[in-house]
């Protein structure tokens, strides 16, 4: 039995270990808005927060998680008004939305350290695949991010 | 109990959009988690899974208004991100004069479709055609509403309906300025049958569109509450994860099923005729780590003998054959035979995947009488009819809950995902999730075809081409998907970007060979164009080098006579700076065509490192769909098109070896990330008429060949193979 914290409750998973916190997410608590896209740490659709740094949880294993703090999306915020989150909606950046959860995850944790981020920090940084190409939108928005977060 | 979600103000207009939530029990599953997040679900993604396809207060299957003015208006196309769902009920706003501030919008039921004689048309969400093909049919639907509330009012006041207006959900009698909400008149309105339909607007008279208006559905996508396909949650849902034979058309010959005996949670291993499945209780990990124990052997038959160098030079041998005639202008032969000077080149294109960023899914709940489809998927009535024809249920006892789509780009319409899932939920008579890992998404997919175009050309003195001649090899995309089509012609997404070339060159003459493989292929965003345009537009930069013209003057030229066309390319040059001086080693090029009836110019500026590396620096697009809903999404295309073109330009490529797609994930295919985003200018320069052309896919073709002539004016090396990343572009 493994116990976690997911969005300020605790939980009990009793699975195999090796089990991806993304499946457990999912399949096991319900919480969907942590998506699926790789499956190997290489899109970032899965990105949550785990004792608070950004992580591609389908590549972390729940065995190694018991009394971890994980945040989700549907955790960020009670409503929306993450400063990331309301500049996401000001920019318009979703387009299919699909890998948003996890853009949204890894630029809030990467705010956390460059609290004002260049471009250069940004391209090193934030590296999560959007299909659907809403970079320009992307860019954009955590500029804003950082400037509310700032103001 | 309903959620109001309040999106920014981008055009000093709020936009507020309601729906019901999923509070009530009538939903199956979304939101019923214990966990809190789950607690509050979607606004707009929430309808797609009701199965209550008619709302109280109806006007017509398209349109309803409550009694407190709110309207709720169907949307029966896919959202995926290209913004249709707002765009749609804008247009609707426009003929019905209601305040857009008070719409709900909810998706139609393709279940309602197939009841009621095809209601809402076609379902489909493809060839750009959400607003191209929808437009005059949801205008009539907007105009016909309101005429008949007019109707209704001019009845209540028993004064003529001439003398009455309408504007903001409010019908004015004029000459005594008595009003009547939209709320009060929609019941009798209901009833009403008009003598005649009402013409629609022409563009010109519009006075609500275009706006820049925020997308209805872009706040639930922030914060994990949209609900696509793969997140289905269905009482007592089981998971399954599915590998096909890697080779596609093969049959599965036997599975030692004893490996998996005594795992816990496994519910079944189903064999179907090309794949085997895991099924398993609590978790699609499961059903997948289960799933790669096993050592499923195939009869994959010749196509394993299938490579791709083999299969390219296959193509290029058949350049030679018997061709069908697409386009045949003036007198080649002789033209050819009188040039100055002549030219030949071969340019190739790679099979491709579309890998939108949720992978296939579908889950299904299959009961005697009645089978319940939650799916992401770009023709939700396709999608019914084939799970009709799997299920071996009627049309109408199907159940089609359509969802936000993940990334489509024309794959989420082969219904192959959700017939397997019908397959398995038949062996074990549960509710099932089935998702596609990525592996199976990508090597599993319907490609973009692989195509091979050989070129000539004669130019005259003064260096303009004088005829060229175009002989194409590739794959039927209309076989592959089932499209009938004479075979004496030259099926259109096959010679898309060439025969639409818009040059003036006297002699044209462009022939087709269709050459068949294992591989199924499909449309893939802006189809034919997004290879060809690519090929011609390096062609013409090739005969504008060796005859010491500017690529843009050459083009403007070429184009004399078709001021829509010059006009979007000098914007083009001009915003794109085309002929300022850059450093040594970068360069700029130009390309322009013609898709889904958009002009679409667009100038590249590269920088090749001495390493061969290259770096795409600014891509400036100037877009003209002649007309324009809602500019805000179409921006926000033509940017998402550059990118996309951009990954297929720079590294896309599905190799096959063995007869199976080698590349499985994004490791291996790789994808344009955020630090390879070009800094992108857009420009809409729309011509206005009467045609409405695409927004989604125009600016797709243009960047591929714009980078490469890029490349072209920074190295000297021209680009004839995609993608760009397998061309030796190191400086010596
Ligand atoms: S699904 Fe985890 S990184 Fe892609
Ligand atoms: S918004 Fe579609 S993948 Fe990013």
């Amino acid at each position: 039995m493994i116990t976690i914290q997911v969005n300020g409750t605790s939980r009990q998973i009793d699975i195999e270990p090796d089990t991806p916190l993304l499946w457990v997410l999912r399949d096991v608590i319900g919480l969907t808005g942590t998506k699926f896209g790789c499956g190997i740490a290489q899109c970032g659709a899965c990105t949550v927060h785990i004792n608070g740094a950004a992580m591609r949880s389908c590549s972390v294993p729940i065995g190694a998680l018991d009394g971890a703090k994980i945040v989700t999306i549907e955790g960020l915020s009670p409503d929306n008004s993450h400063p990331v989150q309301r500049a996401w909606i000001e920019e318009s950046v979703p387009q299919c939305g699909y890998c948003q959860s996890g853009q949204i995850m890894a630029v809030a944790a990467f705010l956390k350290t460059f609290a004002k981020p260049t471009d250069a920090d940004i391209d090193a940084n934030v590296t999560n695949i959007c299909r659907c190409g809403t970079y320009p939108a992307l860019r954009r928005a955590i500029h804003r991010a950082a400037n509310a977060v700032k103001a | 109990m309903r959620a109001t979600r309040v999106a920014p103000d981008l055009s000093r207009r709020q936009v507020i959009f309601t729906a019901g939530s999923a509070a009530g029990g009538l939903l199956i599953g979304i939101g019923m988690a214990a966990a809190p997040g789950g607690a509050r679900a979607a606004t707009v993604s929430n309808k797609p899974w009701d199965d209550k396809d008619s709302a109280p207060h109806e006007l017509d299957a398209w349109i309803a208004i409550d009694p407190d003015d709110s309207v709720l208006i169907r949307y029966q196309r896919a959202e995926m991100g290209q913004g249709s769902m707002t765009a749609l009920p804008m247009l609707i706003t426009e003929e019905l004069q209601c305040d857009w501030s008070k719409v709900r919008i909810e998706y139609a039921s393709a279940t309602r479709n197939a009841r009621e004689n095809r209601v809402y048309g076609n379902m489909y969400s493809h060839g750009s055609m959400s607003v191209r093909e929808s437009q005059k049919m949801v205008q009539q639907v907007g105009a016909s509403a309101r005429e008949r509330l007019i109707a209704a009012a001019a009845a209540r006041w028993k004064v003529p309906a001439s003398d009455c207006m309408a504007a903001q959900s409010v019908v004015t009698h004029r000459p005594s300025g008595r009003t009547l909400r939209y709320g009060e008149l929609a019941a009798a309105a209901a009833k009403i049958k008009l003598a005649k339909e009402p013409t629609i607007k022409t563009p010109a008279q519009f006075s609500f569109l275009p706006r820049r208006m925020p997308r209805v559905d872009v706040a639930h996508k922030t914060d994990g509450a949209a609900k696509f396909g793969i997140d289905a949650q269905v009482p007592g849902m089981v998971f399954a994860a599915i590998a096909a034979c890697p080779v596609p058309g093969g049959k599965l010959k036997a599975v030692d099923e004893s490996v998996l005996s005594g795992a816990p949670g496994i519910v079944a291993i189903v064999k179907l005729d090309h794949a085997v499945a895991v099924v398993a209780t609590d978790s699609f990990w499961r059903a997948k780590r289960a799933l790669s124990r096993l050592q499923p052997q195939w009869d994959v038959g010749a196509a394993g003998l299938v490579n791709s160098a083999q299969l390219s030079k296959d193509f290029r041998a058949a350049l030679g054959a018997k061709m069908v005639v697409a386009r045949n202008d003036g007198d080649v032969a002789k033209a050819m035979s009188r040039g100055a000077r002549t030219f030949e080149a071969i340019y190739e294109t790679p099979y491709l995947s579309h890998s939108p960023m949720e992978p296939m899914n579908a889950t299904v709940n299959l009961q005697a009488d009645r089978l319940d489809v939650w799916v992401g998927s770009q023709d939700a009535e396709g999608a019914l009819h084939a799970a009709a024809t799997a299920s071996g249920l009627e049309p109408e006892q199907v159940h089609v809950h359509n969802a936000f789509l993940g990334g489509g780009f024309g794959r989420r319409d082969g219904n192959d995902e959700i017939v397997q899932a019908i397959a398995i939920a038949k062996v074990v008579k549960r509710p099932v999730k089935l998702i596609w890992t990525r592996e199976e998404d990508m090597r599993h997919d319907r490609f973009r075809p692989h195509a091979v175009v050989a070129f000539k050309a004669a130019t005259g003195s003064d260096g303009l081409p004088t005829a060229w001649s175009m002989r194409i090899v590739t794959s039927s995309i209309f076989q592959s998907v089932g499209i009938p089509f004479p075979p004496d012609k030259a099926e259109p997404p096959a010679v898309d970007g060439l025969v639409s070339n818009g040059y003036a060159v006297p002699n044209q003459r462009i022939e087709l060979l269709l050459k068949n493989t294992h591989l199924p292929v499909w449309f893939y965003r802006a189809p034919g164009a997004n290879q060809h345009v690519f090929a011609i537009e390096g062609f013409l930069d090739e005969i504008a080098a060796a005859n010491r013209l500017d690529p843009y003057r050459l083009r403007r030229k070429l184009l004399a006579g078709k001021p829509d066309w010059i006009k979007v390319l000098d914007i083009a040059a001009q915003k794109g700076d085309w002929g300022k001086p850059l450093p040594r080693g970068s360069g700029r090029g130009i390309a322009i065509c013609n898709f889904t009836d958009s002009l679409c110019a667009q100038v590249a500026e590269v920088t090749v490192k001495p390493s061969g590396e290259v770096k795409v620096d600014r891509v400036t697009v100037v877009l003209d769909t002649r007309n324009m809903v809602n500019p805000q999404t179409i921006v926000e295309q033509a940017e998402s098109s550059v990118i996309f073109g951009l990954t297929a330009a720079l590294y896309g490529k599905i190799t096959i070896k063995d007869g199976a797609a080698v590349q499985g994930n994004f490791d291996t295919y790789r994808m344009v990330r955020l630090a390879e985003a070009p800094k992108i200018d857009v420009h809409l320069a729309p011509s206005g008429g009467e045609v409405w052309g695409g927004a989604g896919e125009p600016a797709v073709p243009p960047v591929i060949a714009a980078v490469a002539n890029a490349i072209f004016a920074a190295t000297g090396k021209r680009i004839r193979t995609l993608p760009i990343v397998d061309n030796d572009l190191r400086s010596a």
